[in-house]
């Protein structure tokens, strides 16, 4: 019976084997080859893992070990999806650096696989989507298994789902640098890489949605709530920008289903949402649990997260068009997008007020654990970031800052201040409990990496703000004569310094990462720094704590 | 309290809360995507456009292989510093046969949408290859290696019937001859019927784009594509169909 199951999987990826190497064989472009190459490869594994296992003995060790019993969580997949994510935010952090030193020295694009507009998307995917993806899946699972009390349902798709999401991540980030791509900010993975992540996607919401059925709890926590609806809309979102017609079923270009003015609103309604449903909603599930759980205080408003939930996801979804102020849009389109974008404003703080709330009672923590800190820092540049957006979607505003570096400013202020610091406190507040540790190696460090991560930001999104309106204003400059005051090469020049301090953010930024990457490495390795404790009083003696008396000195004699 | 029994009910079935959230958000783009495949001024009616030819297709999809859109718009706003920096404001007619849409949204870069016939092939060929030494102030990334890779026109009619199937109108005899139409595009002396191939794809630029006329390289094809852009529609037209549009009330 084991032994036919067994040689059943193996055959069944030795089948997958055969189909990748013929599709490699005959594939229409490199890149698709490389891609049908990376799939045998991982088929290969799967079926030399399969005959490897067969060995009832060493069923319960190895990768895909399933949970014993219902009476446990099944924690496996989230301890793999935190190395994950730790993984690919240094890649991701390192590619941005790579890529904003491009734009500061030039001669550091390699061609043809190194240019800069190959490794761009690379940066964006890796941070947005194996960065944020990963923390996302994985905090999802720990936060429904314990807000529902109940185990992961479907424990085999889990598992597929991570590692599905896993192989979605290689060949996307691979795509890009041998230029498989559709060019379509955020969405750049080619047919065949959107099909494969529809099936992971529907797999994650049958394994969120199965949990919740399974509940123990009457009520579905507000934390599901928002990562319910991410999973759904992301759904539709993905599905619907990525409709595209492939050129041939061996090769990796295709083309849009849509074309000029209504695929550019397609795209930004996609591309807006991503920032929406995939930057957002989920983080701030992640939000309504860890930080009441590290600050041990309830959520601040029940109601008042009922009332943000519904018109966050109702209003957001109208936000898009903001993206194309004054193009070939048509205005009734472009208004409504900035109506929207402004009433947006107010149910993010929302959001961010019962974030921070939370913490009356508790403020003093801010001063003595770092974890807590971090939160408060991420929700702090939510509500700036959600503040500026807004302010950039008028379009006066948006007339100067669009095309510039101001938007490249505001992005990172949200991507990271908010996502990547509420992700970091997250991964510190899972890691010692995942592993069952007391504490995290050093909270010292932790809390270097807060300071290196916020002054990073300050640099990055300070010179970005200069950069931005510096380069608005030089482009519309008129002189005395009634010409154009700059050449376009002008304009490039003058941000040279601007470039060269944005990359230096963001090595201070990457290297709170690094720190933060040894922190994890010696917690998982079991041990504890010897340090002095955050933000207790000083060593107290009470025995020295008191007057000193002079010995007597005996009175010369006169 | 009112709002939160009546939510209760929401956070105790998952059928509801998914039906609700997604009903939420679904609407946005209903009412604001939907309409503009029907409102008919959405793309005006303009002379001029026409499908790509396979060439210029061909260097379109080496834009959007590169990643060129990160740091080049193709659309320029209706302004009067942009106006007279690139060229008359961007039309929505203009793009109706991109697949994708190459807008593009940020600027490191300057406007291409009206590009075309604005520098000389030369230029092109080696800024391309070493922009440094046209415009020592930018920071574009090499593109030497396009001038080495041979195109590739295998793929020509299934590119052409891939574009057909999304909506763009090539004839029968246009996805006959896509390959000889590239090699002739890219070189004339090859022996084409140039007359033929113009009247099908009228404004189309027949020369050797590269410098090297014995073969058909990815270069040929890249600044075949930048030459032609901006280059099709009469835009003194279209600024008629805006005053009639005006009068209209439209």
């Amino acid at each position: 019976m084991q032994a036919e199951a067994a040689l059943g999987r193996v055959g069944l990826w030795f089948g997958v084997l055969l189909i990748s190497i013929i599709l490699a064989a005959t594939a229409r472009d490199t890149g698709f080859a490389a891609h049908a190459t990376i799939i045998a490869v991982v088929a290969f594994v799967l079926m030399w893992m399969s005959a490897a296992r067969f060995d009832p003995m060493g069923k319960a060790r190895g990768f895909f070990r399933m949970p014993e019993g219902l009476s446990r969580y099944d924690d496996d997949p989230i301890r793999w999806g935190v190395l994950a994510t730790m993984f690919w935010a240094l890649v991701g952090l390192l590619a941005g650096v790579f890529i904003a030193s491009q734009l500061a020295f030039p001669q550091l694009n390699f061609e043809p696989y190194f240019n800069f507009g190959r490794v761009r998307p690379l940066h964006t995917s890796a941070v947005i989507f194996a960065f944020g993806g990963n923390i996302l899946i994985a905090s999802s699972f720990y936060v429904v298994q314990r807000t529902c009390r109940a185990q992961l349902a479907f424990p085999t798709l889990a598992r597929f789902v991570f590692w599905g999401y896993q192989l979605f991540i290689v060949l996307a980030a691979s795509g890009y640098l041998f230029g498989v791509t559709q060019s379509r900010e955020y969405a750049e993975p080619e047919w065949y890489v959107d099909l494969w992540l529809t099936i992971v996607w529907v797999a994650y919401l049958i394994v969120f949605v199965g949990t919740l059925a399974r509940r123990t709890e009457p009520h579905i926590y507000v934390a599901n709530w928002f990562y319910l609806s991410f999973i759904i809309t992301i759904a539709m979102l993905h599905i619907v920008n990525n409709l595209a017609v492939p050129v041939a079923w061996n090769g990796s270009l295709s083309f849009s289903a849509f074309a000029g003015v209504q695929d550019a609103l397609t795209q930004w309604w996609y591309g807006h949402n991503a920032v929406a449903f995939f930057l957002t909603v989920p983080f701030l599930a992640m939000m309504y649990y860890f930080v009441p759980k590290q600050a041990e205080r309830p959520v601040y408003s029940y109601r008042l997260s009922i009332i943000h939930f519904w018109s966050l996801i109702f209003l957001y979804i109208w936000a898009g068009p903001h993206h194309l102020h004054y193009t070939a849009l048509p205005d009734w389109a472009q208004t409504l997008g900035m109506v929207f974008s402004v009433i947006l404003w107010m149910p993010s703080w929302g959001g961010m007020i019962n974030g921070l709330m939370t913490l009356n009672g508790a403020w003093d923590k801010v001063r003595t654990d770092p974890i807590i800190r971090m939160m408060v820092m991420a929700l702090a540049f939510y509500g700036m970031a959600t503040f500026e957006g807004p302010m950039l979607s008028i379009k006066a505003v948006n007339s100067l800052s669009h095309y510039t570096d101001w938007t490249v400013g505001h992005v990172h202020s949200g991507a990271l201040g908010w996502n990547g610091l509420i992700s970091f406190a997250a991964v510190y507040f899972l890691v010692p409990r995942l592993w069952k540790r007391e504490r995290m190696y050093s909270l010292r460090m932790i809390n270097w990496h807060f300071w290196l991560a916020t002054l990073g930001i300050v640099f990055y999104a300070a010179s970005m703000w200069v950069a931005g309106i510096t380069q608005g204003l030089m482009w519309r400059e008129y002189g005395a004569d009634g010409y154009l005051v700059n050449s376009f090469a002008e304009t490039v020049a003058a941000l040279h310094e601007l470039y060269i301090i944005r990359a230096l953010g963001g090595v201070m930024y990457l290297s709170g990462a690094i720190i933060m990457g040894y922190n994890v490495w010696m917690t998982i390795a079991g041990r504890l720094r010897e340090e002095a404790p955050m933000g207790a009083m000083p060593d107290y003696d009470p025995d020295k704590d008191r007057p000193i008396v002079r010995p007597a000195t005996p009175e010369p004699a006169e | 309290m009112g709002l939160a029994s009546q939510h209760k009910k929401l956070e105790k079935n998952i059928n509801l809360l998914a039906i609700g959230s997604f009903i939420a958000v679904a609407i946005g783009g209903i009412v604001e995507i939907a309409p503009l495949f029907w409102i008919d001024n959405t793309i005006e009616e303009v002379e001029g456009m026409r499908p790509y030819t396979p060439l210029e297709q061909a260097g379109r999809n080496i834009y959007v292989r590169e990643g060129c859109y990160a740091c080049h718009s193709q659309m320029i706003r209706p302004f009067r510093d942009e106006v007279e920096r690139y060229g008359h404001y961007s039309l929505a007619a203009e793009s109706m046969y991109d697949h994708p849409f190459q807008w593009g949204s940020k600027r490191t870069g300057p406007d291409l949408a009206r590009v075309g016939g604005r520098y000389s092939d030369e230029w092109h060929v080696q800024h391309l290859e070493d922009p440094q030494s046209v415009v020592p102030e930018s920071i574009m990334p090499q593109y030497s290696f396009l001038g080495d890779a041979p195109l590739e026109t295998e793929n020509a009619a299934d590119m052409l019937i891939a574009l057909r199937r999304v909506g763009v109108p090539y004839s029968e005899s246009d996805i006959e001859q896509a390959m000889a139409d590239i090699i002739l595009q890219a070189d004339p002396d090859s022996g084409g019927d140039v007359e033929d191939f113009q009247q099908r794809y009228p404004k189309a630029q027949v020369r050797d784009y590269d410098g090297d006329p014995s073969r058909v390289t990815e270069m040929d094809a890249i600044v075949a594509y930048l030459q032609m852009l901006g280059t099709l529609v009469d835009v003194d037209s279209a600024a008629a169909q805006e005053r009639l549009a005006e009068e209209k009330g439209r």
